[in-house]
């Protein structure tokens, strides 16, 4: 396989599988594969991983499938040369129809958790406040859910995290505090964490405790099988029920399906592909959907970025990525008025930073030369609550591979206007010394007087004013009404009994927040549920 | 802004040129035999010269500073944008492929980019205002094209550690 793992980490999945962990690479294959089950998970990521665990702990035989490969720490090596085209789907370059979003999204082992920054909210009552409300949703209230918060809390280690922030995320905290706007630390899912930055490669210490290192090796020590580089293509459908489901062997490249093809049997079939891969699985099988749901209200957080040069040095690719937030412009704006958005800071490895910053050239050489200076905010932007906040919709390209369509309505390019005045504030507040708000050529401002009047007259359209997003919800939602929901509550389909939808296409609007601690929780309440229904059920 | 009409001969132009263009990758399709080039092969026969006029002036300021290192560096990133573009899914090394085909077309070139001579042929100056006037058209085509440029050819740069030094990045820490 790959490089020997470095000296004195131990590296947990390497140890299972020489401990004979059942994990089929696909793309290896010499025929082809049938293998019959109890229960059949699409995707490893949060919503995978979590539903493989529960499912195997009950005493039910698990297989998980995964387009990606397995990677562990000994792979990883914190470069993103090498994490990008290993780690996220379409190398990281995942992009809306139009092109003028680009998508982080993880494909391998562990999926969006073993690639993302660990950044832990507790779904925001006042979204599960409007599910209520608006979509019908009972029993998702902040209480409801309040125990199945506590347990993967426990379970993936998600605490305060107690080492001061990084000089990115201290700035945040330092010019929220400035403009008198609250700002409040983030929780993270670590244990002994080295504080060293590179969580968006994969960790390389097995701090992070992502799907990877926590509930794929509990389910893998009992006796679930875990197929990977194994695309799935669609689910067979016999009567009311899926009997199989069909699914094709990545070739050696990773990017092709090649000739090998298998097919899984079993009594339950759960889709946890994430937001555009479980819409597309569901179009390509054609599994009833009389109100033409199916890929319809996919969310993402839109993201617009604001890039600082301070005085001195910053360091922005340096210690854990995701520390400080402030929702006051959440908070203080109601989930159907203008549109709200949430401030974190990312961080900025060379790869990152360089496709970020606009233009080319002696410009960009010059932003570039002053990289560990840089202080970066970032907005996300919550859609979903309002009339013109209606997301995007998920269609299959001629290869039957999955395309996002995602108009960017003016209602959202007013949040974004605001969520670049804000953030230049915020940053001329921490000391920077100019500003860069990403937009167009790539102006700077030294006074927030003139990037407030800059920001005001942008004209901002698609593919000039960079939107980027590393959150996918929506496009399969749950809910009682099989006219305006995909799944019901249980997060069973409406047509199909045993089919279950357990990621975090089954929300019905964006979170408003980093979206991984909502889909565990969720999950793993619907997922002890559908325990409970096989163990009692007979086969 | 572009009007109305300007839109409409330029969607017409853009369209024409791509067919033909397409047809001409058709005609033009030879065997590469360098394998480090094999995953530039899948940009069609042009992309190698489009992609080595276009490097060194999108990275300006950012190359070495010295003739030879800077040959060699803008060389690596060629061979880098190779690697990156293998990691694409098929539709979008597609896509790539028709944006060089139509680059690689003499028409397109004239009309489209509005670079006069053959690619390994055009002034930095030229290569520049090329760059600038898609980055600032009207037509979001040709801006998610500069786009695509920027992001595969910063991404092959900035991924290789030789260009660290120069921006103050020591690379990642040491764990043992």
């Amino acid at each position: 396989m790959a490089a020997p793992a470095a000296a004195g980490i131990p590296d947990p999945v390497r140890a299972g599988l020489a401990g004979g962990w059942k994990v089929v690479d696909a793309s290896r294959l010499e025929r082809d594969l049938a293998l019959e089950t109890d229960v059949v998970i699409v995707g490893t990521g949060a919503g995978g991983g979590m539903a493989a665990e529960i499912l195997a702990n009950a005493g039910l035989a698990v297989v998980l499938v995964e387009e990606g490969p397995l990677q562990t720490s000994s792979d990883f090596r914190m470069r993103e040369s090498d994490a990008y085209p290993a780690l996220y789907q379409e190398s990281a370059a995942r992009k809306t129809r139009d092109k003028a979003i680009n998508i982080l999204q993880g494909r391998c082992v562990g999926g969006g958790t073993t690639v993302n920054w660990t950044s832990s909210f507790r779904t925001p009552g006042t979204t599960l406040r409007w599910w209520a409300a608006k979509h019908g949703l009972a029993g998702f209230g902040t209480a409801d859910l309040a125990p199945w918060f506590e347990q993967v809390e426990a379970r993936l280690s998600i605490a305060p995290w107690t080492v001061p922030p990084n000089a990115n995320n201290a700035a945040l905290a330092a010019g929220a505090r400035a403009i008198g706007i609250p700002s409040g630390a983030i929780r993270r899912n670590v244990l002994g964490c080295w504080n060293i930055g590179y969580c968006g490669m994969g960790c390389p210490t097995n701090a992070k405790q992502s799907m990877l290192v926590t509930t794929i090796p509990a389910a893998l020590q009992r006796g679930a099988t875990l197929l990977t580089r194994a695309r799935a293509l669609q689910f067979e459908q016999e009567g009311d029920r899926v009997a199989a489901l069909r699914c094709a062997a990545m070739a050696p490249d990773g990017v092709r399906p090649g000739p090998r093809r298998v097919t899984l049997r079993a009594r339950a079939f759960v889709s946890a592909a994430g937001a555009i891969g479980t819409p597309a699985l569901l179009l390509r099988s054609r599994v009833p959907d009389p109100h033409r749901l199916i890929g319809k209200r996919t969310f993402l957080h839109p993201v617009v970025v604001s890039v600082a040069l301070m005085p001195g040095k910053v360091e922005a690719y340096s210690g854990a990525p995701q520390t400080i937030y402030s929702d006051h412009f959440l908070d203080t704006l109601p989930p159907d008025g203008p549109m709200g958005y949430k401030l974190e800071a990312p961080p900025i490895h060379p790869i990152l930073g360089a496709i970020t910053l606009p233009s080319h050239g002696q410009r960009h050489a010059r932003w570039m030369e002053d990289l560990p200076r840089l202080q970066v905010l970032l907005a996300l932007l919550r859609d979903g609550f309002h009339p013109d906040s209606a997301g995007g919709s998920v269609a299959l390209a001629g290869d039957g591979t999955p395309v996002l369509d995602y108009p960017l309505t003016p209602y959202v390019w007013d949040g974004a206007r605001r969520a670049l005045a804000s953030m230049a504030e915020i940053q001329f507040a921490a000391g920077a010394r100019r500003v860069m708000p990403v937009h167009g050529e790539g102006e700077a401002y030294t006074r927030w007087s003139e990037a407030k009047e800059a920001i005001a007259a942008f004209d901002l359209k698609p593919l000039v004013t960079p939107v980027v997003s590393a959150h996918v919800m929506g496009g399969a939602p749950l809910g009682p009404d099989p006219a305006r929901s995909v799944v019901d509550p249980s997060g069973r389909h409406h047509h199909l009994a045993n089919l279950h939808v357990l990621d975090g296409s089954l929300f019905p609007t964006s979170i408003g927040a980093n979206p991984q601690l909502s889909i565990y929780g969720i999950v793993a309440r619907l997922a002890t549920a559908l325990a409970a229904t096989l163990r009692k059920a007979p086969a | 802004m572009p009007s109305r009409r300007t839109f409409i001969v330029a969607g017409l132009a853009g369209g024409v040129a791509l067919t033909l263009a397409t047809l001409w990758r058709g005609r033009d399709a030879t065997p590469v035999a360098d394998p480090a080039q094999e995953p530039l092969a899948r940009l069609g026969a042009a992309a190698p010269a489009i992609l080595a006029a276009v490097i060194p002036v999108m990275l300006d300021g950012a190359l070495p500073q010295s003739e030879a290192a800077r040959r060699e560096a803008a060389a690596e990133t060629l061979v880098n944008v190779g690697r990156a573009v293998a990691g694409l899914p098929p539709a979008a090394q597609d896509e790539l492929a028709e944006l060089f085909a139509l680059l690689g077309f003499g028409p397109a070139r004239m009309l489209l980019a509005r670079v006069g001579p053959p690619w390994s042929q055009a002034s930095p100056a030229e290569i520049e205002a090329f760059l600038a006037s898609w980055r600032q058209s009207g037509f979001t085509l040709l801006r998610s094209a500069y786009d695509a440029l920027h992001q595969i050819i910063y991404a092959a740069w900035y991924g290789n550690p030789r260009s660290w030094s120069a921006i103050g990045y020591a690379g990642p820490p040491k764990l043992v």
